[in-house]
């Protein structure tokens, strides 16, 4: 730039000067014109369907809201009512919890132990991946989860081999201990995605530590202990933190597995599924954002420990130097 | 000294090494008779469901066997038929919201991933640390106010609300994953462009785009499988059976026909997976390269 201004009054003459002041904003736009333009569309749906709602949910999290009047303003009542009164909420977290806790270990152990197998330099290990990674894509359906409704029924699939080995099986749906392990199994059946996933992380382990390892005697399971576990351990953060995730926001499954009701007596009643209810069947909706934001807390929370605590046990090739 | 006649220590050599090879083939069998076996197991099911969507109603429950006696279309012909509308409505607007929800998010996430990976502006990092964040965001949170927006706009019972979302980027898995394929392309190619007066858009569109049919084609396969499955925005949205998407009406046959026309249903859930099996049998190797693609490259 030729001058520097200083003075006030040179300045607002900067300002005033309608040819500066073009200049100015072309030289601005010749800048950043060009990825706002690209940036456009996701902008607009950013604040119209992203941050906008996320607001506005907050907002009625507070309020009394069935779609026919406007939101009535009730403070912490929504809050108060969920951790003192609700039997249901309580219910949905546990069935929730119960169902992350269980699926989660069991999903990733099964994928890990897959991909092991079929990382050893063995024939025709695409179509094995294949096979089984097509329960992944295909599990998420209705038409999945109506396939499981028959399997667990009481003349199901299921029951018919138990038959077999002369063990009468129950009617696994209807029966409230043992509904919630059927969406388990499930989901375990998927096991595909993290499996796929595992097996490009182990890839990415050198060979020859593998051969050091076993030149100076380390058995199978300490080098997996030694050398498998700690080079996987950033794509098993990974697996753990999506396979949560997903776990928390799992609906389709249980809501056709239980007709949409939870049960038997709630035995289903996943968070997102008595969520749904709230808002579109009992039209509360203002109780149903206080459901979604705590949910929100809660897979915050979990995210943020996973990350927390991630420095302590994920190790980090490129982090070393 | 003694030494060893090198004959004796040839055969020797050979004996040990054709041992090692038979005790690693045996090995070699043995898991795949195990992997085998556990496929079979897994699968097991779905060949099941596709039997049974051949097999008549009585022998859905009496026989657990794979192979039906004889092979029986009527569960098509009939299941086709079975709801108030045809099964070929509920295709279409399936198809219909699938095919559209991809190119949404085809032209409107590489236009994103675009200006994150290639150009210059403001702010940007900010922005991108947004994009970053609503990978985490539960849809629960936004649900009740888009459905309370898209109400008061008079989208519900269309595929608006089912639709439009994917042409403004909401789907931030897939802005990311282009972003980082976008990255690796060569700059030189943007320069080289940029001296013959290219602007960005055309090295968006003549440069960027060509060379990234890898990725479109992932994120084209995944939004295609993902809409089609999608079963909680067609519920919300979508109210009059003349709209229902194929999850939807598989739904509503479970509940109108409960427990007595399972070869029916059986029949329209086969062929409800039909689109993904297909997608799934071309492009195996680009779904399972996006899944690895979606961890490796954090």
């Amino acid at each position: 730039m030729s001058t520097i201004v200083t003075q006030p009054a040179a300045i607002a003459q900067r300002a005033a000067s309608p040819a500066r002041a073009g200049a100015q904003l072309r030289r601005a736009w010749r800048r950043n014109g060009a990825g706002y333009l690209f940036l456009l569309p996701w902008l607009v749906g950013f604040f119209g369907l992203t941050l906008g709602p996320t607001l506005a949910s907050l907002y009625l999290s507070f309020t009394r809201f069935d779609l026919l009047t406007p939101a009535q303003w009730i403070g912490l009542e929504n809050y108060v009512y969920m951790f003192t009164l609700d039997q249901r909420f309580w219910q949905a977290l546990k069935v929730t919890f119960t169902y992350v806790l269980w699926s989660v270990p069991l999903k990733l152990v099964v994928a890990l132990a897959l991909a092991m197998l079929l990382d050893k330099g063995i024939r025709a290990v695409g179509v094995y991946r294949a096979l089984f990674y097509l329960p992944s894509l295909l599990g998420a359906s209705v038409a999945i989860a109506v396939l499981w409704r028959q399997l667990f029924a009481r003349e199901g699939v299921v029951n018919q081999l138990l038959a077999v080995v002369g063990y009468q099986g129950e009617a696994w749906l209807h029966h409230p201990d043992y509904a919630l392990y059927t969406l388990v199994i499930l989901a375990v059946w998927q096991f595909g995605s993290p499996m796929v996933i595992f097996l490009a992380g182990l890839r990415q382990i050198p060979t020859d530590l593998y051969e050091a390892a076993s030149m100076d005697g380390a058995s199978r399971t300490r080098q997996f202990i030694r050398i498998t576990l700690p080079l996987l351990a950033p794509v098993i953060f990974f697996n753990l933190v999506l396979q949560t995730i997903e776990a928390f926001k799992a609906f389709t499954q249980a809501f056709i597995v239980s007709g949409g009701t939870g049960g038997p007596i709630d035995a289903t009643l996943f968070y997102t599924l008595y969520l749904y209810q709230e808002a579109f069947a009992n039209f509360r909706m203002g109780y149903a954002a206080t459901l979604a934001w705590v949910l929100l807390v809660i897979i915050g929370i979990f995210t943020a420990i996973a990350f927390l605590t991630s420095k302590y046990w994920v190790y980090y090739e490129d982090s070393r130097s | 000294m003694k030494t060893l006649d090198p004959e004796a220590l040839r055969t020797a050599r050979a004996q040990a090494r054709r041992q090692r090879e038979r005790r690693e083939l045996r090995r070699a069998l043995v898991k795949h008779a195990c992997l085998i076996v556990a496929s079979f197991g897994m699968l097991y099911p779905l060949f099941w469901m596709v039997a049974s969507s051949f097999k008549p109603e009585s022998e859905i429950f009496s026989d657990i066997g794979l192979w039906p006696h004889q092979v029986d279309l009527s569960n098509y012909g009939e299941g086709w038929f079975a709801l108030r509308e045809s099964f070929t409505g509920f295709f279409t607007n399936s198809f219909v919201i699938a095919g559209l929800s991809v190119i949404g998010n085809l032209m409107a996430c590489s236009l994103t991933a675009y200006a994150f990976a290639r150009l210059d502006f403001r702010f940007k990092w900010f922005w991108f640390a947004l994009m970053l964040g609503t990978l985490m965001l539960p849809y629960h949170v936004t649900l009740v106010p888009q459905y309370v927006l898209f109400l008061s706009i008079g989208w519900v019972d269309t595929i608006l609300p089912l639709v439009v979302p994917k042409f403004l980027a909401v789907d931030a898995f897939f802005i990311f994953l282009m972003v980082q394929f976008f990255r690796g392309l060569p700059r030189e190619l943007d320069e080289a462009a940029r001296m013959d007066g290219c602007g960005p858009w055309r090295i968006y569109w003549r440069i960027i785009l060509p060379l990234s049919t890898p990725v479109l084609a992932t994120a084209a396969i995944f939004s295609f499988i993902w809409t089609w499955d999608d079963f909680l925005g067609p519920l919300i949205y979508l109210n009059n059976i003349t709209n229902y998407t194929v999850p939807l009406a598989l739904r509503a046959f479970v509940d109108s026909t409960g427990l007595s026309a399972w070869g029916q249903l059986f029949a329209m859930s086969t062929l409800s997976l039909l689109p993904v099996f297909v997608f799934f049998l071309f492009f195996q190797r680009l779904i399972i390269r996006g899944v690895a693609m979606s961890a490796m490259k954090r």
